[in-house]
């Protein structure tokens, strides 16, 4: 951190809030790590002193803690006072004038993914870019816009008022919803949890908060970032949902445009908390930068992610496609504390070139006849490296609990891996558990038996990958789903011939 | 007027280091609204004519030409033979599973449409056809719904090559051996859809060890192929002749 007190810098903020472009390029932080970055952050934000507190508490106790190392996978240590834990807006100014000064190849991809021109300029960060105020998708989609850590518009808030649904970025709910805040934020996640997770708590940049209240069905699929630009919203993303009792939310994260970005460590958090019969469904689609076809770059994708069926016949349901970042560690994991709750997993991961991804889920069956359902289907291709590792675990209280594990590997060449770690931990004998695993191959012979139809390579693989990912895409919003066999066949690319 | 044109074609399988000649000459004609039959021992070259014709990876060509209506197959990849106009019919159909029939069926005909400049199918008229396409090859419609091949007993797989056959209207179409492993009354079904789809605007090539099948297609030539040469020609009776004598005469 620079010499520049934390008294100037709230007095900068001060300045700041009349309008977003005041002197940016001052609002940067130096890179490092210590209490007083997180201070900066917290007062930043105008925070509370409790949610100050809060973040020091887990800033303490980061320090403290070993960076895990037991996924299965492999880069060179990350220097954590070397990244700025602030990102604020950058000046446009150097950024292209127009989509005929952005690398063609990008402009390629997004052509091949059905992206219109004018999402492709503000994909592609062009200044000036028109952003739509309401995403090409339809009007079903509430999108929470948010830019380089700050959220500047929100769409269909009115509407979402109506029905008395809180849908706001998370640094505007700690002033409007401080209750809510304080009663939740860390309550399935706490700050503690891990290493990346205290990380995240210690400097959160901002994300989604969301509230849904007793008995309400939400009016539209919610969606942060859905196609706008995700670019610097912040490594240390935070989204909080909860869902209040009997109420029923769908929350869409995630872009399948393929994002440029400096940041080259993520650590977010994601807490869903459902009450007495609500259903949250969570849907993610990551196509971050992967890096280069040889491995140089690309993100590192550290988050955690987890839900908690609060009350009785709740329900929460991760389904996530994941094709982009060099590294992926992400295990979205659902407490099922709530009788006769129940936990669903749908995962596609994709890797190619030399990505690595460690990805599965934790299901810990508390509740009595609580059931989960884990349906995992990694493709590895090229180099790369893909495992699963999924934890069921029955408590001596979760009489009758059922669980259902299906976990599929595909690949693609001769040169990746793919690697299963299944845990199971039974302390109730009335449990019914079930694994189903397989492996296979996608072959010469089959790529040749459709070529000799006239359908080449590259098209034929995205056949077989979609054939064999149907289960999880059947999961995902309709126009998700499309959106998502499109996607692994542009990140196959290259994979095959 | 000429359909496909091999000469002095030689051809290896195997890796870089370690090919094998398996075609050693080959030399053959084949003109719109013929049907050849090529038969011979077993070794000596008759799948692996229908591989290296249709471009599967792994073959090697040394020397010689092979062109279908004027085109070099040689410089073209399998799916753009596959566009030109060629078909293989496989000895033994592969499964691909999670990709439904009728999407591979879709996809296909989508590409060819495409690759040929013509306007792809409308899916509900294209359903119904191959729905008809099915029946007429005794194919359970309900198989349309499986995944390629998925569970298909040998002759089912047979009958859906026959069926993709009478879809997709080559103008060449290579049988490799379709006729083996098939009871009597699959071989009329396979047999009498390879008769409904001859006619002056195609060519078809058949590769067979038993004269069994000549009796319900008829060929125009009959060629005997051994050690990857084509080392005697004749019409229907030397079939005959064969079933007869066997190839030891001949090699």
């Amino acid at each position: 951190m620079s010499q520049t007190s934390v008294d100037d810098l709230v007095e900068a903020r001060s300045e700041y809030s009349a309008g977003f472009v005041t002197d940016i390029e001052s609002d940067t932080l130096a890179p490092g790590l210590d209490e007083d970055t997180v201070r900066f952050i917290s007062a930043r934000k105008d925070e509370p002193q409790w949610l100050t507190d809060w973040r020091l508490k887990a800033f303490a106790h980061w320090k403290t803690m070993p960076e895990p190392k037991w996924a299965h996978v492999h880069y060179p240590p990350i220097k954590f006072q070397d990244i700025s834990y602030y990102s604020a807006p950058k000046s446009q100014a150097d950024g292209p004038q127009s989509l005929d000064e952005v690398d063609p190849e990008l402009l390629r991809t997004y052509e091949k993914l059905g992206i219109p021109l004018h999402e492709q300029a503000v994909l592609a960060g062009v200044v000036n870019a028109n952003v739509p105020p309401v995403p090409s998708m339809g009007s079903n989609v509430a999108v929470d816009v948010v830019f380089d850590s700050v959220s500047i518009a929100t769409t269909f808030k009115e509407k979402l008022a109506e029905a008395g649904v809180i849908f706001c970025p998370i640094s505007e709910a700690v002033h409007s919803h401080p209750e809510l805040i304080q009663k939740y934020l860390g309550s399935v996640i706490p700050q503690k949890d891990n290493f990346y997770a205290a990380l995240n708590s210690a400097v959160f940049s901002d994300g989604s908060f969301v509230y849904i209240p007793k008995g309400v069905r939400c009016p539209m699929e919610l969606s942060t970032y859905f196609r706008i630009n995700e670019r610097n919203t912040g490594q240390f993303e935070r989204t909080l949902i909860i869902a209040d009792a009997g109420s029923h939310v769908s929350y869409l994260e995630g872009c399948t445009a393929p994002m440029r970005d400096e940041n080259q460590l993520h650590a977010a958090v994601v807490e869903l908390i459902a009450l007495e019969d609500a259903e949250i469904k969570y849907s993610t689609v990551q196509n971050w930068y992967p890096g280069d076809e040889n491995g140089k770059g690309g993100i590192y994708n550290f988050v955690t992610k987890r839900g908690l069926c609060g009350g009785a016949r709740s329900k929460i349901s991760w389904t996530q496609v994941e094709t982009g970042s060099a590294i992926t560690w992400k295990y979205p994991s659902v407490v099922l504390r709530g009788d006769d709750s129940v936990g669903e997993f749908y995962s596609v991961a994709l890797t190619n070139n030399y990505q690595q991804a460690d990805t599965g889920t934790k299901m810990i069956h508390m509740g009595k006849n609580t059931k989960s359902t884990i349906v995992s289907k990694g493709i590895s291709a090229g180099f790369s490296e893909n495992c699963y590792r999924g934890l069921v675990r029955i408590s001596p209280t979760a009489e009758n609990a059922r669980n259902f594990t299906q976990c599929d590997s595909l690949l693609i060449g001769g040169q990746c891996g793919a690697h299963t770690f299944p845990y199971i931990e039974n302390k109730n004998n009335s449990a019914i558990i079930e694994h189903e695993a397989s492996t296979s191959k996608v072959s010469d012979d089959q790529l040749f038996a459709c070529q000799q139809r006239g359908i080449d390579s590259e098209k034929a693989v995205g056949m077989i990958v979609n054939g064999f990912c149907k289960e999880v895409f059947r999961e995902l919003p309709m126009e998700f789903a499309v959106e998502a066999g499109k996607l692994l066949e542009v990140s196959l690319e290259g994979a095959v011939g | 007027m000429s359909l496909l044109e091999v000469t002095n074609l030689h051809a290896t399988v195997g890796a870089q280091d370690q090919q094998k000649a398996i075609l050693k000459g080959l030399n053959i004609s084949v003109n719109l609204g013929e049907v050849h039959a090529i038969m011979g021992p077993n070794g000596s070259g008759k799948s692996t004519l229908a591989n290296v014709l249709s471009g599967r990876p792994g073959y090697t060509v040394t020397d010689g030409s092979m062109t279908l209506a004027d085109e070099d197959l040689a410089e073209l990849e399998p799916h753009e033979r596959a566009q030109l106009g060629l078909f293989l019919a496989f000895q033994y159909p592969v499964e691909i599973p999670g990709v439904s029939n009728m999407e591979f069926l879709k996809a296909s005909v989508d590409s060819l449409a495409r690759a040929r400049g013509q306007e792809q199918p409308n899916t509900a008229a294209f359903i119904k056809q191959v729905r008809l396409l099915a029946a007429s090859v005794d194919l359970d419609p309900q198989f349309l719904k499986r995944g390629v091949n998925e569970g298909f007993s040998g002759g089912e797989k047979k009958r859906n090559e026959i069926m993709q056959l009478l879809l997709l209207e080559p103008k060449l179409a290579i049988l490799d051996e379709t006729d083996s492993g098939l009871d009597i009354d699959a071989l009329q079904v396979v047999a009498e859809g390879v008769n409904r789809y001859k006619n002056e605007n195609n060519g078809v090539v058949l590769i067979t060890h038993y004269q069994r099948l000549l009796d319900y297609i008829v060929p125009d030539f009959v060629h005997v192929l051994a050690d990857g040469k084509i080392v005697q020609s004749g019409d229907k009776s030397l079939a005959l002749e064969l079933e007869d004598k066997g190839y030891a005469w001949l090699t």
